[in-house]
């Protein structure tokens, strides 16, 4: 490893932009002309819209123009669509109820747009929003999944009876069943994985810029994926044709999931800007976030796993109820099937399966990806079964995970994965140690003359990254391939530049894919340059979720690397005079081995170029593309131990260690991977401890606010203890898997086991705030 | 609409705003020093924090005309030149950022921390003093590391003067 090469934890080249307050947002964004919009919002979570006066509204200083939903139709914009097609186990297609970017008939949730006002100022914008008046005709709302789904509660869209959007099973359930009749004992939890709100810190926001000459349009947006935005907006939604569109996502502040998607307001102001003949910025505040943000989680479960007398696991039955909201969000009808269900085996050995999902309407925002995706929901149900059979079984919670998992590889679970490869006794023995378990009934004896409650809880979570191969999501029914591509444009002078279909907001790719570079041609990092987020200047590409960009991303790039690395030697070999077998690319240089003839790659570039002296028929430049398709999902897996004391007089939690061990494979950026795992451990905590996303009965969002809605701060959480354990990834090149995700699906289970443990009551749920663990202490008295 | 006369980054400025104008909104729109950023309409956040007269302080919880006469100082206004301040630099060495959204307001925030307590601070007074700022990228194990670091090369600093 160099000192900037595979490995080193090199300092971030994009840090002094953002630490000098010179990040480019797309709020920062101003276009001469640009007018301002402000959406008109529906104040009930169900309701018929009878009517729309915009008159007032249109009188008010700075006023460009009204728009309401009736036009957007009129105009033949298309609905939003889910990109990911389930079916029931009847074998029916899902239930997808129709979403128009503006509402013209019907609100299905609190926050959706009815209209919207474009003015010449955002506050001109927002006071003539308050002038436009709209009788609504209130209708019964049912704000959760058991609402919902109760006989008689109201529909949301005459598409899905019974506000089902579809019913579907994976695994073998006569299998199961008859695994459980022969089971020594069966443990069984109900478990609400709360509801969560993304919030990434830089609100959701839009500038559309339509050129009537050229009938060309340019989108800003804070997207993960402008690729997939564009084509979606083209191929979808009708608001214009793709080689008509340019999507730049610049600098993006965090998206977790939440700016993957397309969202209504991208497309009214795309339409806008063409209505208007200016540009038309929106940009939302943390009020329209809590609102119109797609939401995460939010699962009823029933979940009961059997052993056998020995304590190994037999089975596994699980059955799951998902809000997805009042309307199916891009990747929602995924979430809770393909990236949850499939994710149930954990790291164990468990022979029968069978898992079964209901996702319903509520009038409540739609709910979709967000980090994690599924695999928490998973590792959640997973490690809170073995937490609570270890205590009914009386053995210790590491020694029964121990005696379950799947140590040959690959193993196939009865549940389509395929894991390819791991070691999970190696990093549950990392953290053990990290934790020093054998000391922990020694620090509760103290803890317990102190007069506190310690707990300790594990979780040994594993997950699937890398979303692929293109094929086996298609026979799944994914409505996109998840490969990546990349370009590498050697320039005359010998500078790089790495065009990527990833995204980066907050990855640190700008450094981390330019150590693949600096690893391979040995030049510096400074020389360098990472281009991506913008549809002009990459030609396509997936995006950043999933925990992708390393396993399917960089992998893209090492093979068009390796395109230009086979002409480049050819070039310096017809250079050199020398066979090309003998060249070795050294500190930047093609060097003929055993000798010490060398040419410096800027002169090999020059050469490509200028073309004077080419190999026969050999075409100048020197820039090569690749797109790279997995052969594998990557499986990312360790183990997370948290010890924590309650005090029985406030129920609150205080944290007393946090370790963690993680198998990431060949890690490129040791300092940023531990970063991607401290976020995700705090977004886990989070979960487990503070958030919760409130509607009351009659839909409205209860919890709008970070005045309401708990976010994690840094006196709630401890300093983490990372340790790392390694098996490479055999299905890239890299040996990589991801690390995005891990923190989030692992901690929360590793924090209410930890609680449930302290206070000896495992009836609690999350987020276990100090009210609810000291009724949980106190009974409910 | 008035006129709000007040120093930035140690020049002096002038802008005709409406009354109802945060001074947040005056230095992104009026004053295009985009580095402060605006994360909630609650003020719960920080991502707006600036130095009034040396203090941190949000700057979406202050009207422009509040603030005249002030002297303002925003993230752009702390560098020396090219030579980042120690906690710009401590941010960048210990990874102290991700999506970097927040990170203008950490930085103002931490600045006035550090001059408040000098070398007396501990991770916890980091944690608790942090209190008014949200991060969703780090999980603040780094930002309250940069924060220690750089208490350090402050005060060494200081003591070099
Ligand atoms: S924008 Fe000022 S505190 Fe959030
Ligand atoms: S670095 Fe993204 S919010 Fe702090």
């Amino acid at each position: 490893m160099g000192v900037e090469g595979i490995g080193a934890s090199v300092v971030r080249k994009e840090d002094r932009r953002f630490v000098t307050g010179k990040g480019r947002y797309v709020d920062d964004i101003k276009l001469v002309g640009m007018t301002h919009a402000y959406f008109v919002r529906s104040p009930h979570a169900h309701a018929k819209v009878k009517s729309i006066d915009s008159s007032a509204a249109m009188k008010m200083p700075g006023v460009v123009g009204v728009l309401t939903g009736k036009e957007i139709v009129d105009d033949k914009i298309g609905n939003l669509i889910c990109g990911w097609a389930i079916t029931s186990r009847d074998g029916t297609p899902m239930k997808m109820g129709a979403w128009p970017a503006m509402a013209p008939e019907t609100v299905r949730f609190v926050g959706q747009a009815v209209a919207v006002v474009i003015a010449e100022t955002k506050n001109q914008a927002h006071d003539a929003a308050e002038a436009v008046v709209v009788n609504y005709e209130e209708l019964p709302a049912a704000a959760d999944i058991r609402a919902a789904i109760k006989p008689g509660a109201p529909q949301l869209h005459p598409e899905a009876p019974g506000n089902v959007i579809y019913d579907w099973t994976l695994g073998d359930e006569a299998a199961t069943d008859t695994a459980f009749k022969s089971a020594a004992n069966v443990v069984s939890l109900d478990i609400t994985n709360n509801r969560l709100v993304p919030n990434a810190m830089e609100p959701r926001a839009a500038i559309a810029d339509y050129n009537d000459a050229e009938e060309h349009f340019t989108l800003y947006t804070t997207s993960q994926n402008p690729h997939v935005a564009r084509l979606v907006l083209s191929a979808f939604y009708n608001v214009a044709q793709e080689h008509k569109l340019r999507v730049v996502a610049p600098d993006v502040g965090g998206g977790f999931g939440s700016k993957i998607f397309i969202y209504p307001e991208e497309m009214v102001a795309l339409w806008a800007s063409k209505k208007v003949r200016r540009p038309v910025k929106w940009t939302g505040d943390r009020s329209e976030a809590f609102l119109t943000d797609a939401h995460g989680r939010d699962h009823l479960t029933k979940a009961e796993m059997a052993f056998d007398a020995s304590n190994k696991i037999i089975g596994l039955r699980v059955k799951t109820y998902a809000n997805l909201g009042a309307y199916m969000s891009l990747f929602s009808s995924s979430v809770p099937t393909y990236l949850y269900a499939t994710l149930l085996s954990g790291q164990y050995n468990i022979p029968n399966i069978f898992a079964e999902v209901i996702s319903v309407y509520t009038n409540t925002v739609p709910v979709d990806a967000y980090r994690g995706a599924g695999r928490p929901e998973a590792s959640f149900v997973v490690e809170r079964l073995m937490e609570t059979a270890a205590r009914q079984l009386k053995v210790d919670p590491a020694e029964l995970r121990r005696k379950n998992f799947i140590t040959a590889f690959p193993h196939q679970t009865p549940v389509i994965m395929a894991y390819d490869i791991g070691d999970f006794g190696a990093s549950l023995d990392a953290a053990l140690k990290a934790i020093d378990y054998s000391g922990f009934p020694a620090r509760k004896d103290k803890a317990k003359k102190e007069g506190k409650l310690r707990g300790i809880g594990f979780s040994c979570y594993i997950e699937a990254c890398g979303i692929a191969p293109s094929k086996a999501v298609g026979s799944l029914g994914a409505g996109v391939g998840l490969w990546e591509s990349a370009e590498v444009r050697v320039n005359p002078v010998g500078t790089i530049e790495i065009l990527t279909g990833s995204h980066s907001h907050g990855q640190g790719h700008e450094t981390t894919f330019c150590q693949l570079v600096a690893e391979r041609l040995g030049v510096p990092i400074s020389q360098v340059q990472i281009v991506h987020g913008d549809t002009d200047k990459v030609q396509f590409g997936m995006g950043t979720y999933g925990s992708r960009s390393a396993a399917v991303g960089l992998t893209a790039i090492l093979k068009a690397m390796e395109k230009v690395e086979s002409k480049a030697r050819k070039i310096a070999a017809h250079q050199l005079e020398a066979s090309e077998d003998d060249i070795v690319i050294e500190n930047g240089a093609f060097k003929v081995t055993g000798t010490d003839k060398s040419i410096a790659l800027p002169m090999v570039a020059l050469a490509a170029y200028t073309a004077h002296n080419l190999p026969d028929g050999m075409e100048p430049g020197l820039k090569e593309g690749a797109f790279y398709d997995p052969t594998n999902f990557t499986f990312p897996a360790g183990a997370y131990i948290c010890e924590l004391e309650v005090d029985a007089g406030t129920g609150k939690t205080g944290f007393v260690n946090f370790v963690a061990a993680d198998d990431f494979g060949r890690l490129i950026n040791p300092m940023i991977v531990e970063g991607q795992v401290h976020g995700g451990l705090a977004q886990g905590i989070g979960q487990a401890l503070l958030e919760g996303a409130v509607y009351d009965a009659s839909g409205q969002l209860v919890t709008a606010s970070f005045m309401d809605y708990t976010m994690p701060r840094a006196d709630d959480l401890p300093s983490f203890k990372l340790n790392h354990t390694t098996t490479l990834c055999p299905g890239n090149p890299l040996g990589v898997k991801g690390c995005g995700e891990a923190g989030a699906i692992g901690a929360s289970a590793a924090v209410i086991n930890a609680i449930t443990d302290a206070i000896g009551n495992n009836k609690l749920e999350m987020p276990a705030t100090p009210d609810r663990v000291w009724h949980a202490i106190h009974g409910n008295a | 609409m008035s006129t709000v006369n007040l120093t930035v980054n140690g020049k002096p400025v002038s802008a005709n705003v409406e009354d109802r104008t945060l001074l947040v909104n005056l230095l992104r729109d009026h004053l295009n020093l985009t580095g402060t950023h605006v994360g909630c309409d609650t003020s719960q956040c920080g991502a707006c924090v600036v130095h009034i007269d040396g203090q941190a302080v949000k700057s979406c919880t202050v009207l422009a005309g509040q603030a005249s006469g002030a002297n303002v100082t925003t993230i752009e206004g702390i560098s020396n030149g090219d030579e980042l301040h120690p906690m710009q630099a401590a941010f960048r060495d210990n990874h102290g950022l991700q999506c970097g959204y927040c990170t203008p307001g950490m930085i103002m925030s931490a600045i006035d921390i550090v001059n408040r307590y000098g070398g007396k601070l501990d991770e916890d007074t980091v944690r608790h003093e942090l209190e008014g700022n949200i991060c969703r990228c780090t999980g603040y194990h780094n930002i309250v590391k940069s924060v220690l670091d750089a208490a350090g090369r402050m005060s060494v600093a200081q003591a070099a003067e």
